[in-house]
């Protein structure tokens, strides 16, 4: 057995633990001494979703480090210990915490450094660079005492610093030497359009401005100026102005280094000293800078089989550049042979000035292949136009038909099933759609997650998913597994078609739809579901024999079950007003029987721990003090908040608390494909939040703008706008449509926000249903609704008048003892359920 | 008369617990017996019924007499109200995870009245 050698990677940035992951992954690390010198004090972590640190995301979730990954591969790192010289006579490296470590070969994986021009004043407090998440701390502390930032550089990640300016609450601009936006990327028609759209949201945008001075007042950035004499006020500033390779150990120990900066690789990364590999963005091949994550992958690959003799070892020869991206909002791809420099290329331009659409398709000479292209506003067709370049897949005979979505929801282009086994599928990762499908197959994957774990597709920018679950469509419907929309094994129904055949055959029970279009007994999903399409068709009580086994726990007992079995009671709070005797009314009932009690998040007052025995008489006490049943246990209307509007508020302009109540009262006991949730705000400040609600309105001076289709909860999502300056009557007229609407067509425990995802035509369709009536359903929608809100009970009131409904609850049905199990002890001078080691401990004092 | 399995051989004495229209078809109700909680289902309008333990191994709460009852390819189960794992009314296994089985009791229908028996 010989010695093993050294092999030390410097940088521990995406590429470098990339390349560590490589090793171990080909079984080639038992063969070395590895080491790596990781300047940062946080290991490799997700530089692309860097942004994301300011919408959530924290270190640990960046991290691309598996936990343990070092040790159990014993792999030497370095945290916080920059490689500050190459020996290369000693063939040694010399660390800044005075390491000196012998060598047989050596990877630089050392990225690059943000370029600041030099300007005057550039050093001042105030002014940052936009790299590491140690940038992105200092630029949000910063951020906290400023109004204004500027970010300099508007090529692609000047755009995203200009984003997540604009996330911490800045008047944001963007200063551009070129005269249009990502110069690199985008033409000339496309720099206009794209600055359209940048500037409507909110985004000041400057090009051709040649910055002269930085200005700062007592050690602070207060303003800019530029050789024009023009000069801009500004807090606080970013620079994006480009990168440079960080080939600094390069330089000092004479290895060969371009022009313009960068470390020389052949085609096996190595650099001019054999011994010596560069990877990632320090490294130049053929005169260029690769600043994507995708083609240093792709180098530390061949690196990887080079320093390994693979003979399956591939080589570095380029690498493609394309790109797809949301910035602020607005999706921009560039790929191929974007600028048509080929000789011959021609182009075909698809430019739609009101939506902010540019699509540009760069053609072959004879038309037959794609070259490249530029998509801003709408880059749908990414996936599919990056395979036509890549794979050189002929070009249908009206290629234009790729630019212009269909309209009949017919896909375009190429079907998954004619790529070629080779198509790169997931840039970033360099998965191929061979390695895709046979993860799927061999591992029998059946989902999103699963094949990003495994196949590690999807897990970069996230682009290439749609492609992906194409693919695994397709390979699970080759593999006989059905991919249905059937409601579940006992119904080969969607809901929607459900719905429709329940409304058209005047079906009222669940036993006889099932008789007639489904099998079996039922489960836990369909029965729900369809108790929720008669309640929404027919209004009968849900706790009616016929119904009350379809109903889950929440809806069957009328209240929200906990932990520890018992529920919690929350009456209805129309728009959050309630008046100081109803409050009285709540706290005696919550303290007579002994309840916890919170302000919810939606307005209201939630009394948690009543046993199920209890929940009548708690309810007997509510009704007799005037409330009725909150639905809070429903997939029904819950809460429609309000602010204070202009009653006491001295800028509303109109009654938005008097509209919330009306409204809930309206559409109260509603039931639905999911939970549904409301706000009316009484002028644009938004204090009830409506933009975040299935549907929300904000009083204008003129009237009401009506807003639909939003989210809070696990994937927030903004309402959109359906209309402006409603009377209350059209409103009203609108809100019952949308609502029977998508109690129609949505699919189970979807709520309006995915619907709306899946809408094909988005608001300018569901605006010709609901306004134009372009399906002529409308009167049936309003009766639809009339007839639900005609036929409106109290389901509490009516159950606590019907003895045979009360004798269900019990916890026993031959004892009237409670459930021996509940177990409470006392935090904040309320009581809560004990823990299980709290219960352990009460059993045993109690013995 | 309808029983339901598997029936202990070991059964000395059958109790009554309630009548057959205290239970509402296709949904089950808690039992005491013993000092133990057992949930008893009645499936469809007759007299098809079943009984297992009313304590639900995942959330540790004694709720499965709350759950809906259903079939998943023909085996009768219930699913439990705080987590939705299923249990087989038949066998106690649970069909989301192999590892689990709660108790099941002999339970049966005699004049109209439900009745389980001990050993
Ligand atoms: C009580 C309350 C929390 C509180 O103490 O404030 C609450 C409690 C629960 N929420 Fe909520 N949500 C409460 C306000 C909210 C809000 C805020 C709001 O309504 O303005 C949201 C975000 C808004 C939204 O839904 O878009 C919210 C988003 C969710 C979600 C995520 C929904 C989504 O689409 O992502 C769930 C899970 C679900 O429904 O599938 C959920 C589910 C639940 C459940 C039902 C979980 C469960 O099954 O046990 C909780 C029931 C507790 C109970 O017994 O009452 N809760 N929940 C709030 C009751 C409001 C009310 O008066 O009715
Ligand atoms: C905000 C932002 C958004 C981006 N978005 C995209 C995108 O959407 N798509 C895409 O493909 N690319 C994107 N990129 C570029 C991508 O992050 C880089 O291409 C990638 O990180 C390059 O990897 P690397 O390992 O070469 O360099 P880095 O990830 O920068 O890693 C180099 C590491 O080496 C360390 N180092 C340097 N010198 C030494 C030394 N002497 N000793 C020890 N350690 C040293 C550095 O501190 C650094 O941690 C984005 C970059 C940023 C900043
Ligand atoms: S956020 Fe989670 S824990 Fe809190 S109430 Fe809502 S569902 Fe329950
Ligand atoms: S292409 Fe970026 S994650 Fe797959």
């Amino acid at each position: 057995m010989t010695a093993k050698r050294n092999l030390i990677v410097i940088g521990n940035g995406m590429v470098g633990h990339k390349f560590l992951e490589l090793m171990v992954a080909k079984k080639c690390a038992s063969d070395w001494n590895l080491v790596t010198f990781c300047e940062e004090t946080r290991v490799a972590y997700d530089r692309v979703n860097l942004s994301s640190y300011f919408s959530g995301k924290t270190a640990g979730d960046l991290s691309l480090v598996e936990p343990g990954f070092y040790q159990e591969n014993n792999i030497q790192i370095y945290i916080g210990d920059r490689a500050i010289a190459i020996n290369r006579d000693k063939q040694t490296i010399a660390s800044a915490n005075g390491l000196e470590i012998p060598y047989d070969k050596v990877v630089i994986a050392t990225g690059s450094y943000p370029f600041v021009p030099p300007i005057k004043g550039k050093d001042v407090s105030g002014t940052f660079v936009y790299r590491t998440i140690e940038d992105l701390e200092k630029i949000s502390d910063y951020a906290k005492s400023c109004k204004t930032g500027v970010v300099v550089g508007g090529g692609l990640l000047g755009l995203e610093a200009a984003n997540a300016l604009k996330n911490l609450g800045l008047e944001t601009h963007v200063v551009e030497f070129a005269p249009r936006l990502m110069p690199v990327q985008i033409d000339d028609a496309g720099g206009i359009i794209l600055r359209e759209k940048i500037e409507a949201l909110g985004v000041k945008i400057h090009t051709s401005k040649n910055t002269s001075e930085i200005v700062s007042e007592d050690g602070k950035v207060i303003k800019m100026t530029f050789t024009d004499g023009s000069e801009l006020a500004t807090d606080l500033i970013v620079f994006s102005a480009g990168i440079r390779p960080r080939d600094e150990l390069a330089r000092n120990s004479d290895l060969a280094v371009g022009d313009r900066g960068g470390i020389i690789i052949d085609e096996n990364c190595q650099t001019s000293d054999p011994n010596i590999y560069a990877i990632g963005e320090c490294a130049l091949y053929k005169n260029r800078i690769y600043g994507l994550v995708a083609p240093g992958y792709k180098m530390a690959e061949v690196a990887c089989d080079s320093l390994n003799n693979s003979d399956i070892s591939e080589q570095f020869t380029g690498a493609d550049m394309s790109t797809k991206l949301k910035l602020l909002g607005v999706d921009v791809a560039s790929f191929g042979d974007n600028f048509a420099k080929t000789p011959g290329a021609k182009e075909i331009v698809f430019t739609n000035a009101p939506q902010g659409i540019y699509k540009k398709l760069v053609l072959s000479e004879d038309s037959k292949h794609l070259l490249g292209g530029i998509l801003i506003g709408d880059a749908s067709a990414y996936g599919t136009l990056l395979q036509f370049v890549q794979n050189r897949i002929t070009l249908p005979p009206y290629p234009e038909d790729l630019l212009i979505p269909p309209r009949e929801g017919k896909s375009i282009g190429i079907g998954i099933e004619s790529l070629p086994d080779t198509a790169q599928i997931c840039s970033c990762n360099n998965v191929t759609k061979e390695h895709i499908c046979n993860a799927i197959r061999d591992d029998k994957l059946t989902d999103i997650p699963s094949i990003k774990k495994c196949t590690k597709a999807g897990t970069g920018c996230g682009g290439c998913v749609p492609l992906v679950t194409d693919l695994l469509k397709s390979e699970l419907k080759k593999a006989g597994i059905e991919v249905n929309n059937h409601v579940c094994e006992h119904f080969p129904y969607s809901r929607q078609e459900l719905y429709h055949l329940l409304r058209v055959n005047q079906i009222k029970t669940f036993d006889q739809l099932l008789q007639q279009f489904g099998k079996g007994r039922g489960c836990e999903i369909c029965k729900p579901a369809v108790a929720s399409m008669l309640a929404s068709t027919w209004n009968e009580h849900i706790m009616d024999t016929p119904h009350t086994g379809l109903q889950d726990t929440n809806d069957r007992f009328l209240a929200n079950i906990q932990k520890d079995g018992t529920y919690s009671v929350v009456p209805r709070v129309p728009g959050g007003e309630i008046t100081p005797d109803k409050l009285i009314a709540l706290g005696q009932i919550a303290k007579d029987f002994g309840l916890y009690t919170k302000i919810t998040g939606g307005q209201r007052i939630d009394l948690f721990g009543a046993r199920v025995d209890q929940l009548p008489h708690i309810w007997k006490q509510l009704v007799d003090a005037g409330f009725e049943s909150g639905h809070a246990y429903g997939k029904a209307l819950r809460t429609v908040k309000s602010c204070v509007g202009s009653t006491w508020c001295r800028f509303g302009v109109q009654d938005s608390t008097g509209l919330a109540i009306e409204l809930e009262l309206r559409y109260r006991g509603l039931r639905s494909p999911h939970k549904l949730k409301s706000a009316v705000s009484g002028c644009t400040r938004e204090c009830a939040e409506a933009q975040s609600k299935d549907f929300g309105v904000i009083a204008t001076e003129k009237g009401w703008n009506v807003y639909v289709c939003g989210n809070g909860g696990m994937k927030p999502q903004h309402a959109v706008l359906l209309a402006a300056d409603l009377d209350k009557e059209t409103l009203i007229k609108y809100l019952d449509r949308f609502l029977v609407f998508y109690i129609r067509t949505a699919d189970r425990l979807e709520r309006t926000a995915t619907w709306f995802n899946k809408l094909e035509g988005g608001i300018d369709y569901l605006r010709q249903v609901i306004i134009e009536d372009s399906l002529g359903i409308c009167e049936d929608l309003e009766a639809q609704m009339q007839h639900l809100v005609d036929t409106y009970q109290c389901e509490w009131k009516t159950a606590i008048e019907d003895e045979e409904k009360l004798k269900r609850f019990r916890h026993f049905i031959n004892s009237d003892r409670p459930d021996p199990n509940l177990i409470y002890v006392e935090e904040r001078e309320q009581k809560r359920p004990a823990t299980e080691a709290e219960k352990q401990l009460s059993v045993i004092s109690n013995q | 008369m309808v029983q339901s399995l598997p029936v202990r051989d070991a059964v000395t004495q059958w109790i009554y617990v309630c009548s057959l229209s205290d239970i509402q078809p296709n949904t089950g109700v808690c039992a005491l017996i013993n000092g133990q909680q057992i949930a008893i289902f009645r499936v469809g309008y007759e007299e098809e019924v079943y009984a297992i333990s009313n304590y639900d191994p995942f959330s540790k709460a004694y709720v499965l007499s709350r759950g809906i009852i259903g079939d998943r390819k023909g085996i009768l189960k219930v699913a439990s109200p705080i987590y939705k794992q299923n249990f087989s009314l038949i066998t106690g296994k649970c069909l989301d995870d192999n590892s689990v089985r709660i108790p099941t009791y002999p339970v049966r229908v005699v004049e109209g009245t439900v009745q389980v028996g001990i050993d």
